[in-house]
């Protein structure tokens, strides 16, 4: 026992990533929240979303931590009541994208660079203000972290990214 | 016509009856008045209690004694957050109970109404699911999958929280039996590919040891465990909630295992070479250290939670079902072992360190226990509060059949023994219930007297009296150089007295030569409930011990001689 509890954890814990095809009703997010907090697990991001019958939602749920325990963590939300199936796609075939939006405060001379990034990564300007403007972009959680470290330089005012969401390939159930 | 409709309190009243329910257990208030004032029409019978926490632990002690779900109904605010202790007690120990809570109206939902409190919400962490029913007519369905979710699987507390207005609406919908519930999924019997691993591990198997949870209780395994044992040679060890599950007078039977079990049922668990546990979740109080339980042993694990797979052990078999329903289609498939020298083996512990007390020098309570297991021979359902009582209870009571021993486990909740026993009464009328508890934890339920008087009900309250929060003052007298902090309790009521003002008969044990007698009139006694009080030598402690963290290596079996370290382990 050490005197000094360390303030960032000693290993870099991998990102997993888990789905959730859960009932539809309130409360169910906070149930499924207390599990990870229970473990003392940080959620990362999370996306829910009401799923193609309406009666069930889709959560996708990014957290990083030792992968036995969230093994562990994974079987606890299966067996909530509200939780039809939870799965740990970390390694799978699955197709993953995000959305993410960033706001940069720049006039309009300075945009040039901004741009000719944007341009490179596929990002769309969708708001070109007089003070600001708005890029979108989509595409791994990876390239979307690359980008926006490019554009921090310029200044990022604000962003948004939606979560990562994801859906295995093929016959197998996400 | 919407005056032919019940009111939603009504229908909820009549959902219970067609559910079986015979008792409440409750204590009323004015957002659960639509559902109590239904209760006045219905042959369901109300057990008003004293406090609410009482009432949770009556229908766990209920539950449990009898495999039938047991029913609470409390209103909104404090009387819903007096009920979190005993989900949490219920939680723990895998027992159905259905908490119905009364709530304000609706339309004041979150809007610090009157005795309003967010009552899902402080207690998701202590249920197996709850309910905020937002609509009159969701009633039948909430009622059928509530008692479907607390009784199946592993069992567990469901909470209802009923708003005002919803119990005093009209109800159309009418009763329903199907249950729709994707989401949940029970397991029964375990695949056959892991019952013949099992059996192959079994068949090779020269010390093995079967270690039986309170999960065993639940399904009802006994028979299925004892035919197995018999069948294997095996021996059979518990842990606190699986007393009883085996015959502990059966003579493949070691005992409690774990920080106070046998020093034979501990020695033979570190010798094994196979452990498989029936229902048991292989609890930091039955490991000790892991690193070194069971080291060499091939671990099979039966459970009806997946989720108890490799949580604390990693077991080398996994099988996932209901444990009679597995140990019934292992049985077959094993061979009749030749285990002499493994048993002679545990015989020779069982000689060598048996549970031993000292009958001079003042009244001990195992010499009570001991006495209390010889007089009630196996027949009475025993419950008990926590503490060194319910150790030393688990010790010297030989529970001789499933579902006569009710203790707060998991929870360790002080305060349960009473009130369980009063459930565990209401539940079985043909049977004696005693139970034994520490003057701590009787304090803090100790208002139910009135409950059981009212009904002239005989159960029987052993208090164990040593003015000392028992277990603690072991503790500190072990680990922290005898510093009492917290532990005493000096200031206890006359016990006898106590139990007087309520109308209770009681008698008062100090010496020895007291025991047998007034434990066999209390025994016979039942014209009401009735209190005996043994004022038993202040300090003494329980051994065998094995430190919290520690392995059976370390294993106390009396006082030790020398200051020991603080304990690595939880508490």
């Amino acid at each position: 026992m050490s005197a000094v509890t360390p303030l960032e954890p000693a290993v870099v814990q991998p990102t997993h990533t888990i789905s959730l095809f859960v009932n539809n009703k309130p409360g169910v997010l906070v149930r499924v929240s207390l599990v990870f907090s229970r473990r003392a697990f940080n959620i990362e991001s999370l996306v829910v979303s009401p799923a193609a019958e309406g009666r069930f939602s889709r959560m996708t749920i990014t957290c990083s931590g030792d992968p036995d325990i969230l093994g562990q963590v994974v079987k606890q939300l299966a067996k909530l009541v509200d939780v039809v199936h939870a799965t740990d796609h970390t390694g799978d075939q699955a197709y993953e994208t995000e959305i993410a939006l960033l706001k940069l405060e720049c006039p309009l001379d300075e945009r040039t660079h901004i741009l000719q990034v944007a341009e490179h990564y596929k990002a769309r300007v969708v708001d070109f203000g007089a003070e600001s403007l708005i890029l979108q972009i989509y595409g791994s959680s990876e390239k979307l972290d690359a980008f926006t470290d490019l554009l921090r330089p310029f200044g990022v005012a604000e962003l948004v990214r939606s979560g990562k969401l994801l859906m295995a390939r093929g016959k197998r159930m996400t | 016509m919407e005056q032919n409709h019940p009111t939603g309190g009504e229908r909820l009243i009549q959902c219970l009856e067609r559910e079986g329910v015979e008792y409440i257990f409750g204590l009323s208030g004015g957002a659960a008045m639509p559902i109590f004032d239904a209760l006045l029409d219905s042959k369901i019978k109300l057990i008003l209690v004293r406090h609410e926490q009482g009432a949770t632990h009556m229908a766990d002690g209920y539950a449990r004694s009898t495999g039938r779900p047991g029913v609470v109904l409390v209103t909104s605010g404090p009387g819903a957050t007096n009920t979190v202790t005993g989900l949490f007690t219920a939680l723990m120990d895998s027992a159905p109970i259905i908490v119905i809570t009364g709530q304000t109206i609706s339309p004041m939902l979150g809007k610090d109404a009157f005795q309003e409190a967010d009552v899902t919400g402080i207690t998701y962490p202590v249920v197996k699911h709850s309910y905020l029913v937002k609509d009159s007519n969701d009633i039948p369905r909430v009622m059928r999958e509530a008692f479907q979710i607390a009784t199946s699987g592993r069992p567990g507390p469901v909470l209802i929280d009923v708003p005002k207005d919803v119990g005093q609406g009209p109800c159309s919908a009418p009763f329903t039996d199907e249950v729709d519930l994707p989401g949940y999924v029970v397991a029964s019997r375990g695949k056959a590919e892991n019952i013949e691993e099992a059996a192959r591990f079994l068949n090779q198997a020269k010390r093995p040891v079967l270690y039986v949870g309170h999960g065993a209780v639940i399904s009802g395994a006994s028979k299925a465990i004892t035919t197995l044992a018999e069948k294997l040679r095996a021996p059979v060890v518990t842990t606190l909630l699986g007393k009883g599950a085996v015959d502990e007078t059966h003579p493949l039977h070691l005992g409690m295992m774990g920080m106070h079990g046998t020093a034979y049922a501990n020695k033979a668990v570190a010798d094994c070479d196979l452990i498989m546990s029936i229902g048991g979740r292989w609890d930091d109080r039955i490991t000790g250290r892991l690193s070194d339980f069971c080291t060499n042993a091939v671990k099979i694990h039966i459970d009806i939670d997946e989720s108890e797979f490799g949580k604390i052990v990693q077991p080398d078999l996994a099988i996932h079902g209901d444990a009679r329903l597995v140990i019934e289609d292992l049985i077959p498939q094993v061979e009749m072992a030749d285990t002499a020298d493994w048993l002679a083996r545990c015989d020779r512990w069982r000689k060598k360190y048996p549970l031993k007390y000292r009958k001079q020098g003042g009244l001990r309570a195992q010499h009570v226990l001991d006495r209390l297991d010889a007089i009630t021979a196996g027949e009475a359902i025993i419950t008990t509060d926590v503490g060194q009582h319910q150790m030393w209870a688990a010790q010297f009571l030989r529970v001789r059949s499933n579902r006569h021993w009710l203790s707060s486990g998991g929870a360790g909740t002080m305060g349960f023994g009473w009130p369980s026993a009063i459930g565990a009464q209401f539940g079985n009328p043909d049977k004696k219930v005693w139970t034994v508890v520490g003057d701590g934890g009787f304090q803090m339920t100790s208002c139910e007297l009135a409950t059981a008087q009212i009904h002239k009900l005989p159960a029987k309250c052993l208090i164990i009296n040593n003015n000392f929060l028992g277990m603690i003052r072991q503790w500190q007298e072990m680990f922290y150089d005898n510093r009492l902090s917290g532990s005493d309790l000096e200031g206890n009521p006359d016990f006898v007295k106590l139990a007087q003002a309520y109308g209770v008969k009681a008698w008062r044990i100090r010496r020895p030569a007291d025991i047998d007698r007034i434990l066999e009139q209390a025994h016979a006694y039942d014209a009401g409930p009735c209190v005996v009080v043994a004022e038993v030598v202040k300090e003494d402690n329980v051994f065998p011990m094995i430190p919290a963290g520690a392995s059976v290596a370390e294993m106390l079996v009396e006082k030790p001689k020398k200051k020991l370290d603080k304990p690595e382990g939880s508490t």
